[in-house]
């Protein structure tokens, strides 16, 4: 019992962060068509940022809870500046392109990225513990978890409901859906598809620059830490399908769940879990599990 | 306009080549430098080792060291650095272009495991001096290259981390009867459980491993493994752990109360004792692979390292500068005895060695000598009065103590009781 409680709550916190780490990927990819290898790139600017911020405020001697506050906007500053700089320095350019080759430009991209984190911030590693420690510790069946872990749950939570709700319940989300659907016919329609894809790009960004913001306080943030996560957002995004919002979620618990049995269960089969899950679902539904229908067109 | 720009280009150009290529005199020596300066790695060892790199080959170059090392050079030789990232995809084709292309005499580097099981077999091939600084796995010359003649390490192996580890447990009146493990899935972590779980079962009346965990290299988020250590209720909690992922699971950890709940082993934690002093709990035991840092015996050598380090880098000076220091010393050492800094020459020195590094002596005892071995010390956590971090209860042990002897596999040794030791 004590195990199966264990599982969940460390399957719910590991899936939570997967979400908030692949859900700009998936956003991203829905709309422009575009598998964005640089989002890692904008989940270790948002890591650094956010380090380096609660860093100095911590230097202050005030009191923790405004680095609480620091984390998102060092994500959205980081985010938003990042992404500007990618979408209408490059990407724009390229719009139309083979999506095999925007792979290889979001690659270049990222790749930058990881110099451009190393030219501000150097090698040295970053730690910001103060905010996963300021919420103390709560006790489940006796196994202590950091409140830091539910706040990151809550936030994961938040994200998916604004998103859902942004897409089906506002003006541009609707229009939104529509360029995901189809986007000639939405030009046709009268849609400015290049202004939507400045916007998704940037909120994209930015919740890639959040993911990385908010595992700060828990990591050591060094270099490489985006090429480890575009790994596991990648495995997420092709379970759940790639460009589904509700996608990323489902895909997120189940990497998240199997993990998390997997490292109680069974320790030696921890990564392979998370392939194995994959290629099973990929076996059954070969476009993940709520892949957008998509017309033949002649 | 064009004029203009091409004249522009082409002065850029012929500045950078100047700023960046060093000057290369005909006698002097090449020698290739290969630790991580990119990727997880690099902060916590690949900089450390690459500065201790360079303050040691420039008071090689000036003569500025301490006896007995205060003649210049190698054998009077300059010695000319080339400076390579390990962090790449593609390592003994970055070997190759070291040997092949840059011509250099020999290589000193390799931090990871993986590197030093793929470019040993490359330096015999290639007949280049490589000596490996830093990598702990066994294999290296158990398994994959037993009759070496190309390739040394100057740094003795995981199992001396590991036997020592266990040996400090006992002796410290530690409990250890429900034991588990977390390091990293390759050879470094694997090797290293493998070691201090055998060194165990030997040393305690009674030992039971209750959970052991091989998360991947680089993984930061330790949540489910953490736990599944909570639950089983381990006495000691043993792990390999370095750089980053040490680090995150140090935070993680001790947020979670897991070293208030465990005696938790970091066999690699003086990396992190400085910048984590406020999280790593008192009663940790920390090592540092080696009797480095602040661990290292008192002498003029490690005072001159210490302060030059802090000097010139604004840091104390961790176990994989110590290494980097050493090896560097060795080369020198083995050099001047030779009187020449021929491959040939230097090979033929190196062999059987034994100097002085800023951590104490060293000795190519095993593997035909092209392996190091050396007294090693563990310690436990404590914070100072003045809040800064310290190592009490520090516990040294002889190098026959902790090391197999020459001609036996280091888990043969263990299981046969540690024959030989010179502390049984």
């Amino acid at each position: 019992m004590l195990t199966a409680i264990a599982i969940a709550v460390d399957g719910l916190g590991f899936a939570a962060w997967l979400f908030l780490s692949s859900v700009g990927l998936t956003l991203i990819y829905g709309v422009m068509r575009i598998l964005n290898i640089a989002h890692g790139g904008f989940y270790a600017l948002g890591a650094y940022a956010s380090a380096w911020g609660i860093g100095l405020y911590m230097q202050t001697g005030n009191p923790v809870g405004f680095a609480f506050l620091i984390i998102p906007v060092m994500a959205l500053i980081a985010g938003v500046v990042a992404g500007l700089a990618i979408e209408r320095g490059v990407l724009r350019f390229m719009y139309g392109r083979d999506e095999v080759l925007m792979v290889l430009v979001t690659y270049a991209m990222f790749l930058i990225l990881e110099d451009v984190t190393k030219l501000i911030w150097g090698t040295d590693s970053y730690v910001a513990w103060q905010p996963a420690y300021a919420l103390g510790t709560i006790d489940i069946a006796g196994i202590p978890y950091t409140g830091y872990k539910f706040l990151i749950i809550g936030v994961a939570m938040l994200c998916g409901g604004l998103l859902y709700w942004g897409l089906t319940h506002t003006r541009v989300g609707k229009l939104l859906l529509v360029v995901i659907e189809d986007r000639e016919v939405s030009m046709a329609l009268g849609i400015n598809v290049t202004k939507f894809f400045t916007i998704t790009f940037l909120i994209g960004a930015t919740l890639g620059a959040l993911g990385g913001a908010l595992t700060a306080p828990e990591i050591s943030v060094v270099p490489g830490i985006g090429a480890e996560i575009i790994v596991m957002a990648f495995a997420v995004i092709v379970i759940g399908g790639m460009g589904s919002i509700p996608g990323a979620i489902i895909g997120a618990l189940i990497v998240g769940f199997a993990r998390a049995a997997s490292v109680h269960i069974y320790p030696p089969a921890e990564l392979f879990s998370i392939y194995l899950v994959m290629a099973a679902v990929l076996a059954v539904k070969p476009y993940g599990l709520f892949a957008l229908a998509e017309g033949r067109k002649i | 306009m064009r004029k203009i720009s091409r004249i522009l280009m082409t002065t850029t150009a012929v500045a950078t080549a100047t700023i960046c290529a060093a000057p290369v005199f005909a006698d002097d020596v090449k020698v290739g430098v290969v630790t991580f300066l990119s990727g997880g790695a690099a902060g916590p060892f690949g900089v450390p080792a690459r500065n201790a790199a360079e303050l040691v080959i420039d008071a090689i170059n000036k003569g500025d060291l301490p006896a007995p090392y205060n003649t210049a050079g190698l054998a009077g030789n300059t010695i000319a650095p080339v400076y390579v990232d390990e962090n790449s995809k593609q390592k003994n084709a970055d070997f190759q272009k070291l040997v092949e292309k840059d011509g250099v005499e020999m290589v000193v580097g390799y931090i990871s495991s993986s590197s030093c099981k793929s470019i040993a077999p490359e330096a015999e091939k290639l007949k280049r001096l490589t000596i490996l600084f830093d990598c702990g796995t066994p294999q290296i010359f158990e398994d994959i290259v037993t009759e070496p003649h190309y390739t040394f390490r100057t740094a003795a192996t995981a199992t001396m981390d590991n036997v020592a580890a266990a040996r400090y447990l006992m002796d410290t009146g530690a409990d250890a009867g429900r034991v588990a493990g977390i390091n990293q899935n390759y050879a470094w972590g694997q090797d290293s459980w493998r070691d201090f779980s055998a060194s165990l079962e030997q040393l305690a009346e009674a030992t039971e491993v209750v959970t052991e965990q091989f998360p991947k290299v680089y993984a930061g988020q330790y949540g489910s493994e953490i736990s599944a250590l909570l639950t089983n209720r381990p006495e000691v909690v043993h792990s390999s752990f370095w750089g980053g992922d040490m680090e995150a699971f140090v935070i993680q950890g001790s947020a979670r109360g897991l070293f208030e709940r465990s005696k938790v082993v970091l066999t690699a934690g003086e990396t992190a004792m400085f910048s984590l002093a406020k999280q790593i709990p008192e009663g940790t035991v920390i090592g540092a692979r080696g009797p480095h840092g602040d661990l290292a015996p008192e002498s003029d050598l490690n005072t001159w390292f210490r302060a030059a380090y802090k000097e010139r880098f604004g840091s104390e000076p961790t176990y994989p500068s110590y290494k980097m220091a050493q090896a560097l010393l060795g080369v020198k050492a083995a050099a001047d005895k030779a009187g020449s800094s021929l491959q040939d020459d230097v090979i033929g020195a190196l062999e059987g060695l034994e100097w002085e590094g800023p951590s104490g002596k060293v000795s190519m005892a095993l593997a035909g000598g092209h392996q190091a071995i050396q007294d090693t010390a563990y310690g436990t956590f404590k914070l100072a009065e003045d809040g800064s971090a310290s190592l009490v209860d520090v516990i040294r042990y002889d190098a026959g103590c902790v090391n197999p002897p020459a001609g036996v596999k280091s888990l043969n040794w263990i299981k046969s009781g540690f024959d030989g030791a010179t502390c049984n």
